[in-house]
This record gives structure tokens, sequence and C-alpha cells, in this order.
């Protein structure tokens, strides 16, 4: 079986005098999970509408696994689970209706179906209203079952559009579980989002767009080390206070160390030149000072840095 | 580790799909308010029919026979429960899918969106069916009462032209609903439309003009209750009233719908509007 992909050529959408997008080229392929950020009216949601069928594209072609997602509907999303904006779902039904719905418009074996809906059901926690009717439903419960939909049928690419919108704190957690979860199953995710420290967290490339166009796609590490004069930023978390005198001496001197500075007694913030190599380096060394390292964790606001660097505008 | 991709699915072929998409969107109608509340208008004009001809006895209904009893009672009412029916499930179907956001659950699945109307469609057509034979059984009911059970051969007929009206009703409220995005747009016009504009018209044309209104929808329905009269009407009836002291002479021209004719309309508007709905719903997008 090919790699699971995804590409955008030439991909433009005109709204009268308005450029949505603009010749959008993009390939991703394989598993992995990609965020896909802008600012509003950017043009993720075009693409991601786009890729879905919900939109046609004004010109150029969107294909996945090689099929044109207009002229070749079924066949480009048959292994796609797709959660674009905040869906409805048909208030008189209960989730193991409307989930029964598109299993059965997805061909899920009958012998399969019952599991699949309860194992995704319970998957966003939702196991207890399985048979209550989904008009009575939150916004946020609702974003659950159509996440569930998403993963029904075992997709090889999962399309997400800002997918932790409207969900309380517990339901962000655990979308970002599930995400995380897909990328282990070798999936390919393809995921707009506005929160950085979301896409630090899950994702492994980052494509960046403004004005209908795209500013940079790569991995997060080279983009942040390109975008971010080079530096990248790492939190350090301790199980003890810092001694003084190391902040400035056996840690600043470490390979690869820009500078340091201290959040609080038991966390530091560590400015780096170099991709996970370096970062590597720099973990070892903290671990043989014996300073008591219990965390270390690439921050996003290198990121962020990048973000703010390449899109000044917000609209 | 990474694990093996899942086995791929097959996608169930487009008429499969209508099938699926028709038994969820009925289930969803039948559970609906407003599905009850359709019932409950039906049961309502029912309930005033059957105590209206118990308790005033109206020779038009009770005196002449069966037919005459259709005639009063069905051909009154029919065409009424069937357009309610159209406007209450069509109204909205597909404009609804956009404002409602429905559509963003079902479009981005392997489905071609003709599958999605024409299953929408069907679900509304089964839904509206049962309404129309409920009040069908009622009408039924209330002559046997009076005549004992004595169906007449053009009954059967009339009941067969309301269902095929229902056919026109519904595709022309699923094609207005696909030119809107907004649901209570367009099932006020499309209410207008049934309620008002088209009785209008149809008058103004006929009347005013001397032009039979063979374009309008509501003129093909006038067989349902034309095939219960004892005498079918004439196509065209010309009448010369004088009015005032010198006796103006003004002529009034009446067009009353043939057979053919009717179910010719219904089918052209049905096919029409089936054609020019799906297509909209085709291009239009999930802005």
């Amino acid at each position: 079986m090919t790699n699971p992909s995804i590409e955008a050529v030439n991909l433009s959408k005109v709204y009268g005098s308005f450029t949505a997008l603009s010749n959008l080229n993009l390939k991703i392929e394989g598993a992995k999970c990609v965020g896909f950020l802008g600012p509003n009216g950017a043009g993720k949601t075009t693409t991601l509408k786009i890729f879905t069928d919900l939109i046609r594209a004004s010109s150029g072609e969107a294909l996945i696994n090689g099929f044109n997602v207009h002229t070749h509907k079924k066949a480009a999303l048959a292994s796609v689970g797709t959660l674009i904006e905040t869906p409805e779902i048909y208030p008189s039904l209960t989730p193991r209706e409307a989930l029964g719905m598109v299993a059965e418009l997805r061909g899920v074996p009958h012998a399969e179906r019952r599991k699949r809906i309860e194992d995704v059901v319970t998957e966003v926690a939702m196991q207890d209203w399985i048979d209550k009717r989904v008009g009575k439903f939150s916004k946020g419960m609702k974003q659950r079952i159509c996440v569930a939909s998403a993963l029904l049928h075992d997709p090889r690419i999962v399309l997400l559009d800002e997918p932790t919108t409207g969900l309380d704190p517990r339901g962000m957690s655990e979308v970002r579980g599930i995400v995380k979860s897909l990328k282990n199953k070798d999936r390919l995710i393809f995921m707009s989002s506005h929160i950085l420290s979301e896409v630090s967290d899950v994702c492994d490339e980052v494509a960046m767009i403004d004005h209908g166009k795209l500013l940079v796609y790569d991995t997060i590490q080279n983009v942040t080390a390109k975008f971010s004069g080079g530096v990248n930023i790492v939190d350090v978390g301790l199980t003890r206070p810092l001694q003084t005198g190391l902040l400035d001496g056996p840690i600043t001197k470490l390979p690869g160390v820009v500078s340091v500075e201290k959040i609080d007694d038991k966390r530091i913030r560590i400015h780096c030149s170099g991709g996970p190599d370096v970062q590597e380096k720099i973990l070892a060394g903290l671990v043989g000072i014996n300073i008591g390292v219990v965390s270390f964790q690439p921050t996003s606001s290198a990121l962020e840095e990048v973000y703010l660097n390449l899109i000044k505008d917000t609209l | 580790m990474a694990q093996s991709s899942p086995p791929e699915n097959k996608v169930p072929n487009s008429m499969a799909q209508v099938r699926i998409t028709t038994r969820y969107t009925l289930l969803d109608y039948t559970r609906s308010r407003r599905f009850a509340i359709l019932l409950g208008i039906m049961l309502l004009i029912s309930a005033v029919l059957t105590f209206v001809v118990a308790h005033y006895r109206p020779a038009s209904f009770v005196s002449s026979g069966p037919l005459s009893f259709y005639s009063g009672w069905w051909g009154m009412s029919a065409t009424f429960v069937v357009i309610l029916s159209g406007i209450f499930f069509g109204g909205d179907a597909i404009s609804g899918e956009f404002q409602n956001k429905t559509g963003y659950f079902t479009v981005p699945n392997p489905i071609r969106r003709s599958s999605v109307y024409i299953g929408k469609w069907i679900a509304a057509f089964i839904a509206s069916s049962i309404v129309l034979f409920i009040f069908t059984a009622i009408t039924i009911a209330n002559e046997a009462y009076y005549f004992g059970l004595n169906v007449p051969w053009q009954f059967t007929e009339s009941f067969l032209f309301a269902w095929f009206y229902l056919m026109a009703v519904l595709g022309f409220t699923f094609f207005f609903s696909s030119l809107f995005k907004s649901t209570s747009y367009s099932i006020l016009v499309t209410a207008i439309l049934f309620l008002f504009a088209f009785t209008l018209i149809e008058s103004l044309v006929s009347d005013l003009a001397m032009i039979e209104p063979w374009f309008i929808l509501t003129y093909g329905s006038q067989i349902v209750g034309n095939v219960l009269d004892a005498t079918y009407p004439l196509h065209v009836v010309t009448t010369v009233s004088h009015f005032g002291p010198r006796g103006v002479a003004v002529t009034i021209t009446t067009f009353s719908v043939t057979i053919p004719e009717g179910l010719a309309i219904i089918a052209a508007y049905f096919v029409i509007t089936a054609i020019l709905g799906l297509a909209l719903f085709e291009r239009k997008e999930f802005n």
C-alpha cells in the first residue's frame, strides 16, 4: 500500500475580488502530523474545505492519494476522516445512529460496525450519551461526536480544522491525545489550529499560510531553526532549586547553549542553536551536572517567534 | 512502532448510499417536532370536517352518495394537506444543510451530493406520504360511517393524483430550498408561493387575461378535486354577464384543467425542478 498523501497543485480560490487562496503548492506524504497555521482569513479553512469537496477550487487541483477530490470524490475521500468547522448532526438522531449512518456510507463492514461505533464513542468519552438524542447536546459534546465520526472508519488520512474549538480543557487534552495516538498508528494528519502550543505539542511539521499564500512548510525544528535566528527554546524542569553560580557557569558553557534564563527556582529556559542533536547533547550535559532534571521540553515560544516574524497582520 | 495501514473499506455504490441517507433522514423526520405538528394539523382538519359533517349534515356531503361525499371532503382539503407536507419537509431540506451545518457532517464523506439530495427527497416523500395515508384513512372511515365502505374508482384516481402532486410539490420545495442558504427564507418563499401567489396568479391570468394558466402547478392540481365531480368540468366555460342599468356585458372565462393536461403539468414541474434542484445543490458551496 502506498504512502498516504495529500497534494495541492496551484490551488486557488477567488471570491469576487478577494483571493482566499493563491496558487498553493503543497505536498504532504507519509505518516506524520502537520500543523497548518495562519491568521484568520489566511486560507486554512478554505484549503481544508476544498480537500473535502465542501467548496470548489477556482483553479488548480486538490489530490488525495493521487485522486482529484472534486472529480473522483469517492476514491479520494474513501480513506479520509474529516472534521471541518463544527458540523451539526441531525438533531433527532442519537450518536449511535448518526455514526451508524457514517459507518454505512463509508462501507464499514456490518460485523464490525457496532464495535467500531462503541470504541470511537468511548475514545471521545461520550459512552454515557451514545443513545441520547444529539439535539440536546452542547457544542463541545457535538464536537466530540464529530471527532468520533472522523475516526470511525480507521482512516489513513485525517483532516482536522481546529479540532479543539469549543471543547473544555479536558476535551482539548483528550483530542490532542487522540491525535498523538493516530501518529503512532501510521496515519497522516493535517490539522489547522490557532493554538501554537498545540501544534508544537502534537505536530512533526508545520505549514504556515498568510493571505492565501504558503510561507513555509518544513519540520518544526527546521522552521524554528531557520526563522528564529537559528535559536530553539527548551524549558527544563528541576527537582530542586538551582544552585547559585550554575546558571552562568557550567550550563551556559554547554555546547550549543546561547543563553540561559531562570524562570523560577525549579525551572530554567535555555536558548540553544541547533536541532534535536544539539538538544540531546545539552540534556546529557545537564544530567551530567546533576541538577535534578525531571523535564526537558522544547517550547512553543520558538514557533511563536517564527509565527510573529513571518505573519505581520492578524487579518 | 508504526502499525500497518488499515484495510480500505469498500464504499457502497450510489444507490446504496441513497438508501442509507433515506433511512436515517426518515428516522430524523419521523422523530421531529415538525412531523408531530404536521400530524396534529392534519388531525385537526379531519376533526373539524368530522364535526361539521356530523353536526350540520350538509346535503352536498351526505345526501348524494359516496362520490359527492369524497368530492366535498377530500376534494376540498387533500391538496392543502399535500402543500403543507411539502412546505414542512421540503421547505428547508437543503437550505438546512447549509444554515444548520448538517452538510458539514454528511458531504465530506465519500458520497455524491446527488445521493444526499435524492435520499433526503425520498425520506421527505415517505414522511409526507404517511401523513397523506392517515388523512386518506380518516376520509374513508367517515365515508364508511355514512354510506358503508364504498370507495368509488374516482376516489382511487384522485388519491393517486394527490400522491403524484405530492412528488411535484416536494420537487418544487426542494428546488427552492436549494436556492437559499437561509431556512426561514426558503420556507417562507415556498409557503407564500403555494398558499397565495400561485392561486392569485392563476386567477388573474384566467379571469382577466383569459389565458389558460397551464404554467401554474396548482392549476394542474385541480385534477385531484375535479375527478370527483359527477361530471368532469368542461375545459373552457365562457360566461357573459350583464351588469348595471345599461346591461354592460362582461365576459368571464373559466378554465378547468383536463386530466392529461394536469398530469403533464405535474410531471413537468417534478422533472424540471428535480433537475434544477440537483444541479444547484451540486454547485453550491459551503462557505
